[in-house]
Formats: C-alpha cells, sequence, structure tokens
C-alpha cells in the first residue's frame, strides 16, 4: 500500500440529538479504492460532509497530506486537491454541459497546475466531458445540463472532480438510480482513475459492483463504525451480517 | 369525431440560426440584423438629449440614467448572481454622501468626488453588505431593503451630514450637456460591460452560484467572495448614480436613501425584461417618463406602480424585451393539430 494520504481521527457530528457521525476513525493510502456502506441514516454522507468540511466538525481531526484542514472550508479543501461529487448530482441546471466545468477549471488550484497558460477553457471543457464518455452523442456536451439524464449527470458530475486534477475524489453513491448497463459503462471509469493513481472514497449500496473495484470496506452502523478491512473478510464478519446484510445473504 | 385545434409555431428566422452558429456573419443584411438593435439604442441614447423640447426633460433623462444603471445593477444580482438585492438606495445614499462631504468639507472638485465616491462607496457599501452574503433569496433582499431605512434614521437622530437638512451648495457640474452625456456614456458602459462580463469565465462562474452554490464549494471557488465582487460591480453603478445626483442637484441630503431607488429598479425589470441586463433600461425608458407626468398624482403615483408590476407579473411576465426579441428572431404561424 502507498503512503497514508489521508487520517481521519475521532471525527463527530451531532444533529440536535441524533449523533450522525460518532468517533471515526480511518486512514487512506495513496491509490487505493475505500468503500463506506452500511444500512440508511447510519452516517456515511455525513461522514464524507465533514471530511469535505461541507459539514462543520463537533470534535475529531482530518490530516490531509501532513496538513491539518479540520477547520479548513470547503472550497479551500476543494483547492488541496481532495473533492467530491454529490448524491444527487447538482449540475447548473440553466448551463450548457461543458460550461457546467468552467467553475473548476476557473479554480485557484487549476490555474496553479496549468501554470496560468490554461488556454481556452471550454475547449478544455469539452475534452474533460469526452474522457468521460460524452463522446458517442456529439451535440450533448451543448445541451442544457438541466436536460441531461441522469447517467450523463453522474459522468458530469466526474468530470467536474477530475477538472480540478484532484488525488482523492469523494465518491458519493455514485450507481444509484443507474441501470445495470449504465453501472456496467461506468465501471472502466473507475478502474481508470485508479490506473492514474487517483485514490478514490465511495459511499455505495450497489455491494456487488463496489465488491469489484474496492480494496479495502468501512461498514458503518449508527454513525459508528463497525468493521473495515479486505471486502471478503468483511463479508464474513458477524457484526457486519447482522446490521447491514441480514443473516441469508450469498455473495 | 376528429377534434382540431389549432397552436401557434414558432420558427427561428434563418438569419438568426446563422449569426448564431456561423459566427461569422456573411452578409450587409445579416451585419444589419445583428447591429440593428443595438445600434437603434446606442444613437437612441446618444441623441435624446437634442431631441427634448426643454431643461426639465433633460433633467428627466439625466434622473432616467440614474434608474438605469440601478435597474441593470439589480437584473445583474438578481438573475445572474442569484442575490435579490433591494439596495438601491444605499448604493445612491452612500456614494452621493460621500461625494457631497469630500465637496464640502474638503473643497474636492466635482471630477475627483464622483470617481472616488463611486470606487470608495462600492467598497463601503460590498463591507456593509459582506455579512449578509451566506443568506439567500428573499433573506438578502430584506437586509439591503432595511439598511438604507436604518442610515436615513441615523443621519436624522444624529444630525451629522447635514442631518434633515443636507449638505446645500454642492459644486454643480459644468453644464446640462455634460451632466447628459456623463450619465448616458456610463449606462451604455455598463450595459455593454456587464453583457460581456457575463459571458466571460467569471460570469459562468456568477450564474454558477446562482443555480448551484454548492457545487461551486466543490469546485474549489469561495462563494461569499463571488458574491463580494458581483456586488461590488453592482454598487460601483449605484453609487457613482449617487455621486453624479450630488452633483447634479447641487445638494446632499435623506431623500438620496428613499425607498424609490430600491423599488424602482425592481418595477423597471420586471416590465423591461428579465435576465436580458438590456431590458430593465428598456423599463426605466418606458417608465422614468411615464412616473414624469403622473407627477399630479403625487404619492398615488407609487399605487399606480404597484397596479403596473402586477400588470406585468400576472400577464406579461416576460417582459417588453423578451416579447420584442421573439418577434424579431422569430416566425409564428399557426398549424392544425
Amino acid at each position: 500500500m502507498g503512503e497514508i494520504l489521508l487520517q481521519v481521527r475521532n471525527v463527530s457530528k451531532s444533529f440536535g440529538g441524533v449523533r450522525a457521525v460518532n468517533n471515526v476513525s480511518f486512514d487512506l493510502h495513496r491509490g487505493e479504492i475505500l468503500g463506506i456502506i452500511g444500512p440508511n441514516g447510519s452516517g456515511k454522507t455525513t461522514l464524507l460532509n465533514l471530511i469535505t468540511g461541507f459539514v462543520s466538525k463537533d470534535s475529531g481531526k482530518v490530516v490531509f497530506k501532513d496538513k491539518d484542514i479540520t477547520r479548513w472550508p470547503a472550497h479551500k479543501i476543494a483547492n488541496a486537491g481532495l473533492v467530491r461529487t454529490f448524491q444527487l448530482a447538482r449540475p447548473y441546471a440553466t448551463l450548457p454541459a461543458f460550461k457546467n466545468l468552467i467553475p473548476p477549471l476557473f479554480s485557484p488550484r487549476s490555474k496553479r497546475s496549468a501554470m496560468g497558460k490554461l488556454g481556452d477553457r471550454d475547449a478544455v471543457a469539452i475534452d474533460l466531458l469526452e474522457d468521460v464518455g460524452f463522446e458517442r452523442d456529439a451535440h450533448v456536451p451543448y445541451k442544457l445540463a438541466g436536460s441531461l439524464p441522469l447517467g450523463y449527470l453522474k459522468r458530469l458530475e466526474f468530470a467536474r472532480c477530475l477538472a480540478m486534477k484532484p488525488e482523492v475524489i469523494c465518491c458519493d453513491e455514485v450507481f444509484s438510480g443507474l441501470s445495470m448497463a449504465e453501472i456496467a459503462s461506468m465501471l472502466p471509469l473507475i478502474e481508470r482513475l485508479k490506473s492514474d493513481n487517483i485514490t478514490l472514497i465511495m459511499i455505495e449500496h450497489r455491494l456487488r459492483e463496489l465488491f469489484q473495484v474496492a480494496d479495502r470496506i468501512l461498514v458503518m452502523n449508527f454513525g459508528e463504525k463497525i468493521a473495515e478491512g479486505d471486502p471478503r473478510e468483511v463479508i464474513k464478519d458477524k457484526n457486519v451480517r447482522r446490521a447491514y446484510l441480514g443473516e441469508e445473504v450469498k455473495l | 369525431m376528429e377534434k382540431t385545434s389549432r397552436r401557434k409555431e414558432r420558427l427561428d428566422r434563418g438569419v438568426k440560426v446563422r449569426s448564431d452558429t456561423v459566427y461569422a456573419v456573411s452578409s450587409w443584411k445579416e451585419m444589419l440584423f445583428l447591429l440593428a438593435p443595438r445600434g437603434i439604442l446606442i444613437i437612441g441614447l446618444l441623441c435624446a438629449p437634442l431631441l427634448v423640447p426643454n431643461l426639465y426633460w433633460q433633467r428627466v433623462i439625466c434622473i432616467l440614467g440614474v434608474y438605469a444603471l440601478l435597474a441593470i445593477g439589480f437584473d445583474f444580482l438578481a438573475n445572474f448572481v442569484g442575490l435579490v438585492s433591494l439596495g438601491g438606495a444605499l448604493f445612491i445614499g452612500v456614494g452621493g454622501y460621500i461625494s457631497g462631504a469630500l465637496n464640502h468639507y474638503f473643497g474636492l472638485p466635482p471630477f475627483l468626488t464622483i470617481p472616488i465616491g463611486s470606487i470608495g462607496g462600492a467598497f463601503i457599501c460590498t463591507l456593509i453588505l459582506l455579512p449578509t452574503l451566506p443568506l439567500r433569496g428573499v433573506y438578502f433582499a430584506i437586509v439591503s431593503f432595511t439598511l438604507p431605512l436604518v442610515a436615513d434614521r441615523t443621519i436624522c437622530a444624529t444630525n451629522v451630514l447635514g442631518g434633515t437638512d443636507g449638505i446645500p451648495g454642492l459644486s454643480m457640474l459644468a453644464n446640462t450637456w455634460v451632466n447628459q452625456y456623463s450619465i448616458l456614456g456610463m449606462v451604455l458602459l455598463s450595459l455593454f460591460g456587464l453583457r460581456r462580463i457575463v459571458n466571460e469565465d467569471i460570469g459562468v462562474v456568477f450564474r454558477g452560484v446562482k443555480d448551484n452554490d454548492q457545487a461551486i464549494r466543490a469546485s474549489g471557488l469561495s462563494v461569499i467572495y463571488y458574491k463580494a465582487v458581483a456586488v461590488f460591480i453592482a454598487a460601483l453603478m449605484g453609487c457613482f448614480g449617487g455621486a453624479f445626483l450630488a452633483h447634479l442637484y447641487g445638494w446632499v441630503g435623506v431623500s438620496l436613501l428613499s425607498m424609490d431607488f430600491s423599488v424602482f429598479p425592481l418595477v423597471a425589470t420586471v416590465v423591461g425584461g428579465p435576465v436580458t441586463l438590456a431590458g430593465p433600461l428598456l423599463g426605466c425608458i418606458i417608465l422614468v417618463p411615464i412616473s414624469e407626468m403622473l407627477r399630479a398624482f403625487g404619492e398615488l403615483r407609487i399605487v399606480i406602480y404597484s397596479l403596473i408590476l402586477v400588470f406585468f407579473v400576472l400577464f406579461w411576465s416576460e417582459g417588453v424585451l423578451n416579447w420584442a426579441r421573439r418577434k424579431y428572431e422569430q416566425f409564428e404561424h399557426w398549424v392544425e393539430v
């Protein structure tokens, strides 16, 4: 395994009386795919919101590349190379699809990595859309993002992340709402991100697909981490079976 | 029984399609198609001071210019950045009081006080509104609407900056022509400058803030920063209007903080056509003369504004310019369905 890229230590968050995330700790190594699973309401998305700075932490510590990012605002964390997708795709509905990539290309991080000579951002945006699979239909990049079907919106979310030239992408249920065929066409994209040495955290309910790509699995229940490790080992864990999968599941 | 009904079909004119997609236009006819609306607006505005009958109407043109700056700024903030700002009076008041005070207490001439009032005022307005920028939707509107009222009461109660009497005896601009052309020039500059900005990359970021500010944060951009930049741009235009008014009247007072400056831009935008930037200007061109002619009704004018606003919101929500544009760019004909 590669160096430790992200350290999450004893992170907690309460909403009113509900302890949404309770004392969760884990490490993320460079180049791996970490899957996070758990029943609905177990705090997976909140954990991701805490890491990426979209929700403030009650306690705990997050260290990214030896920098303490616990109190950083969301846009600063994104600029450091830790980006996320949204569970419900969030396009700029009134803009054409390719214009959706202008804001990330306009970010300080993109300007820095392009050495200030990015050139025509529109052309870069269209290239990026092709990268994530928009090429089949030549007019799609010019359609209003609000009119795109869900499969394209999920790809657009990926493209928005890739435009930042990220080191870690936190994916919040990228497979949800997609058909089996669409998921099958997304898997090569995930594999390619991995071969590009991009580290992924994937929150997922589609276990079969997740277990194909994930190197490690973290299981959550009621805001707490109940297991962590190799996918095959985790599945055998008694607590995991009871909390999430039930007794009878066969994978 | 077969039911037949008719509906209107709309088709883009060929010349519109060509000038949209093929960027180079190939004949003088197509050039004219593109240039005519812009040309008529520019030439019309520049000729207006020569065409009006007397000094009174030349004064009206100046007022129209000030309202137009506010209205264009309102349309920009509301429809391109998503900040519904009712702070027109704040911009006018801050710009006006700064240049008035500089002129009265330090004796600076108008060609210095107006730029200082505009830029300094825009900084101050942005700083004042900064804490409210995380607010969304109607909350920002409420705060921006309240601030000029607070300033009005404060000035009257504490007697600073001339109190209720205001600061009289400020220097005037050279003559009525300088007055009119400086404000009309500023209106055209703002209009075409803003149209350029909203189509640049930074304009796409502004529109992103309106559509979806969470995705802007996820893209590594600070929402507050870009909102502040947008407010600064609108405040710059508004404060210029205020500074201009100070030297147009030769007087500043609490009437610069009156509600008219906050509400009128909203009405002008709805009437003229939102999301066009030129629409609010058109709205001012329609409404300001009407409002002058209604002067005899006194306070009842605000009722008439309201009725116009209600009519447009209910029956003609696209506004005049969006309607005219559709007529200009598209054929309409009836087809059997």
